[in-house]
């Protein structure tokens, strides 16, 4: 376990950038209040989606098994969380069915990499193209919501405070959980029974199992945690940021949610600013488009995500160390 | 946990209760017969050694023992009772600890983690206390002489004190029957002493321990009673005191053993090698072979004794190619093979048994006839214009099996189905069937048994007194001491002492491997 000045000194990279970008922030904010305001609370929703598919990808391979189903994880969990909440008409029903759907997928997902000892890549695309047959096939044009999308809660006080009561205490009940989920996960990781064990397994299992440790129980444990999470991250999408469902609406999501995971080297902190990164370029660069600036050669602005993950792939991660059993099958004799 | 010593024995246990027993075991993998008809009974505070050559069915007997694998036939009693051992959470539970051959610790945690891991001390239901559990394994640390820091990662510990991880967290389970397997084969002398001494602490204590083990000194020296399997079977239960490593080694292998090597004088000509002012980094960049130089003539062994890490493995790769040399010469026959790629020096007549056969002597998945020919598969008659003839790689193969006593199946076998002695023989094969006229043998009878450590011995007498110059490095002083003609000590990268084989006493020599009073 690292002490805090060591972890200030290995995470110094990031602490600098985010340094940085906050100093670029409230410069912006001296001036252009209503922009900086507006990529702000861009960036904390763009982010909302990632770091809950990259806690799905952590507690999975933090036991020692890929999912890179995540993303079709997401879409089944939003479809069925739509139609669940349109044909319900209750919210929630609509976000418990999508969690649901996604700690099912985590089940199945557990089922063929754990018990079937199948090949974890093949597991989880098997889930992504269900995923995407399934939501097609059964997609209806013109279902609505009959409450309409979640709405903001505002934290009293606090949502009337510059800048940062609009970004941080204005924001819709998923993006709450999530920004609460960031340290409860991380907690749990570090400092319980569970993490450990979660930790143990995916590093070396048969040290795991030795010490009477069911390898088997924590990645089912901790695959249909992780559905949840990823289920979470679906129902967001249809029932908080866009309010319908839309055929392939997570568009990618649930693989850049794997490169956040590795960004954040598989720290739910971590990976939480690793999404911040990824949500505050796309935020700048639709700012940017919305705005009309530099569209002379709109592509140098459609650049600028792509251009932050190569520079701080490159620049600023370093090597990042994954779980040594990832990918691995686990059986006793 | 509490603190309770709940290892002692209480003064009314009858002593005829074994603490383990174990009643015709039998296990099959497939069609291979692992175990069959087995016995065993070990009674508290009893030392009891568990010897056979590997592949004789040790490791499955206490890996059943231990609730891994789940035995076909038979019974296992603990303290008279049977139990039923699904997993090493009965074992546990039935108060067995297990420290294996290869551990089973988690790298990037820390010492305390792992001992507590599975059954760990709590604030409140699932939160974690390290702090307390650093304090446990300080205590039980203390109590049992195995000092190890708790906070300390165990990827960055010495093997010797990464075995004492798994002893202690055996311990920490309060077991009252210790299982080890082979757990001196990866230590250093020194190691091994202190691990004797803490088994014999503990057996005081009333521990009942099962040693695996296939190194007959090493029974002579701890066992109270000995019990002997061979191919899957025990031959018989004895104690050391009724019989001697002649009579044990006989037992183990089904036909009596030459354990000293039979050799002639050697009659050594012009130098080989010779290493001057040799400068080699470790993988971290520091200095590991410091300024050493040494020669090797033709027609003897030079044996390197020292402890493991005082630059034996940076020199082997250095002189072999694998390693860049920072400075200094290496000359084969006069010529400057300094820094050569492998393949310049393997063709130059330097064959190379490397300390890792798994990782450096043989391609796992690919076939024995492939790893036989590994350092001339580019040659006619095997290659022509870069197509390969496998009839002309089967017929050597065929022929390198047959004279190396390879038992395997078939050639076509992968590599890594063989047996260790079996891989040491086919990597000897193939590096003293081309002609060499030096040979480097890192550890080359590590973990393996005594009728194939016995042939390699014979191997390298014979090609000595075939006018082979041979630089033997190894980390067991008994085989430095009876196959080399010259030893050299090495310390920190230097060679610190180098007599004629007759000159030095074993116990100047364990001095010196560890920077004595002789070292100057």
């Amino acid at each position: 376990m690292s002490e805090p000045t060591n972890l200030l000194y290995r995470y110094r990279w990031w602490f600098f950038t985010a340094l940085a970008l906050v100093l670029f922030t409230l410069w912006t904010a001296e001036f252009q209040e209503a922009q900086t305001t507006a990529v702000l609370a861009a960036t904390l929703r763009q982010s909302t989606p990632l770091v809950l598919g990259a806690l799905c990808g952590i507690l999975g391979e933090r036991s020692g098994v890929i999912n890179i189903g995540i993303e079709g994880q997401m879409l089944l969990s939003a479809f069925a969380g739509f139609l669940a909440a349109s044909s319900s008409g209750d919210l929630l029903v609509g976000v418990a069915t999508g969690v649901a759907v996604g700690m099912l997928m985590g089940a199945f997902l557990a089922f063929l990499s754990v018990s079937m000892q199948g090949d974890q890549i093949i597991a989880g695309t098997v889930l992504n193209i269900s995923a995407m047959g399934i939501t097609s096939f059964f997609f209806q044009q013109g279902r609505t919501l009959p409450s309409g999308k979640t709405s903001p809660i505002e934290l009293g006080p606090l949502s009337d405070l510059p800048v940062l009561g609009r970004v941080f205490f204005s924001n819709r009940p998923l993006t709450y959980l999530t920004l609460l989920l960031v340290p409860v996960l991380w907690y749990g990781l570090f400092r319980t029974t569970w993490g450990l064990r979660t930790r143990a397994v995916g590093e070396h299992p048969s040290a795991a199992e030795t010490v009477g440790v069911s390898v088997a129980g924590m990645r089912y444990l901790n695959l249909i945690l992780g559905g949840g999470l990823a289920g979470l991250a679906g129902a967001y999408l249809s029932l908080e940021s866009v309010g319908s469902f839309e055929r392939l609406m997570t568009n990618g999501r649930g693989f850049v949610a794997l490169a956040v995971m590795i960004f954040g080297r598989w720290n739910p902190v971590g990976a939480w600013g690793a999404a911040l990164l990824f949500g505050y370029a796309n935020a700048v660069q639709t700012q940017f488009q919305f705005r009309g600036w530099l569209t002379d050669d709109p592509q140098f602005v459609g650049m600028i995500p792509f251009v932050v993950t190569i520079v701080v792939v490159a620049g600023f991660v370093g090597r990042a160390r994954p779980p040594a059993a990832i990918g691995q099958p686990y059986s006793r004799e | 946990m509490d603190a309770t010593t709940p290892t002692s024995v209480p003064a009314t246990a009858p002593a005829t209760v074994p603490a383990l027993e174990a009643v015709g075991i039998g296990k099959r993998f497939g069609p291979v017969v692992a175990n069959q008809g087995v016995d065993l009974r070990v009674e508290r505070g009893e030392i009891h050694a568990l010897l056979g050559e590997n592949g004789a069915g040790k490791s499955t007997l206490v890996n059943i023992l231990f609730g891994l694998y789940h035995a076909d036939e038979g019974e296992v009693r603990v303290a008279g009772t049977p139990v039923q051992m699904d997993s090493p959470r009965d074992a546990i539970a039935h108060r067995i600890g297990m420290v294996h051959q290869h551990f089973q610790l988690v790298p990037v945690l820390t010492v305390a983690e792992n001992i507590v891991l599975g059954d760990e001390p709590t604030h409140r239901r699932g939160l974690l206390d390290l702090d307390r559990a650093a304090d446990e394994v300080v205590e039980l640390a203390t109590r049992y002489g195995l000092e190890v820091d708790p906070r300390a990662t165990v990827e960055d510990l010495p093997v010797g004190m990464q075995q004492r991880v798994e002893i202690l967290r055996a311990l920490y389970r309060q077991a009252d029957v210790l299982i080890l397997d082979e757990p001196t084969a990866v230590l250093t002398p020194q190691e091994t002493d202190q691990l004797l001494e803490v088994l014999r602490g503990l057996a005081a204590d009333g521990v009942a321990i099962v040693f695996i083990t296939h190194k007959l000194r090493e029974v002579m020296a701890l066992a109270d009673r000995v019990t002997v399997m061979r191919g899957g079977r025990v031959v018989g239960t004895t104690a050391p005191s009724e019989t001697d490593e002649a009579g044990l080694a006989e037992m183990m292998v089904g036909r009596s053993v030459v354990l000293r090597v039979a050799k002639t004088e050697a009659r050594p000509t012009d130098a080989v090698l010779e290493v001057r002012d040799l400068h080699v980094h470790d993988s971290r960049g520091r200095p590991a072979v410091d300024g050493l130089s040494l020669e090797v003539r033709a027609g003897e062994i030079l044996g390197i004794a020292g402890v493991e890490g005082n630059g034996q493995r940076e020199l082997v790769e250095a002189l072999t190619g694998l390693r860049h040399a920072h400075g200094g010469t290496v000359l084969l026959g006069g010529d400057d093979i300094t820094n050569a790629t492998p393949r310049t020096i393997s063709e130059r007549g330097v064959a190379h048994v490397p300390e890792d056969r798994e990782k450096h002597g043989l391609v796992g998945p690919h076939s024995i006839a492939d790893n036989l020919v590994l350092n001339r598969y580019f040659r006619s008659p095997y290659a022509r214009r870069g197509i390969r003839h496998a009839a002309a790689v089967d017929e050597e193969a065929r022929r390198l099996v047959a004279d190396f006593d390879v038992r395997t199946a078939s050639i076509a076998s992968p590599a890594r189905s063989l047996s260790g002695g079996n891989k040491q023989k086919v990597i000897a094969a193939r590096e003293l069937s081309q002609g060499a006229r030096l040979l480097v043998a890192a550890q080359p009878t590590r973990g393996i048994d005594v009728g194939s450590i016995e042939f390699v011995h014979q191997q390298m007498v014979a090609q000595r007194d075939e006018g082979v110059a041979v630089l033997l490095v190894s980390a067991e002083l008994d085989e430095i001491l009876s196959l080399s003609d010259r030893i050299g000590v090495i310390f920190k990268g230097r060679l610190v002492a180098v007599a004629d084989a007759g000159t030095l006493e074993r116990t100047a020599i364990g001095r010196m491997m560890t920077g004595g009073a002789d070292a100057d």
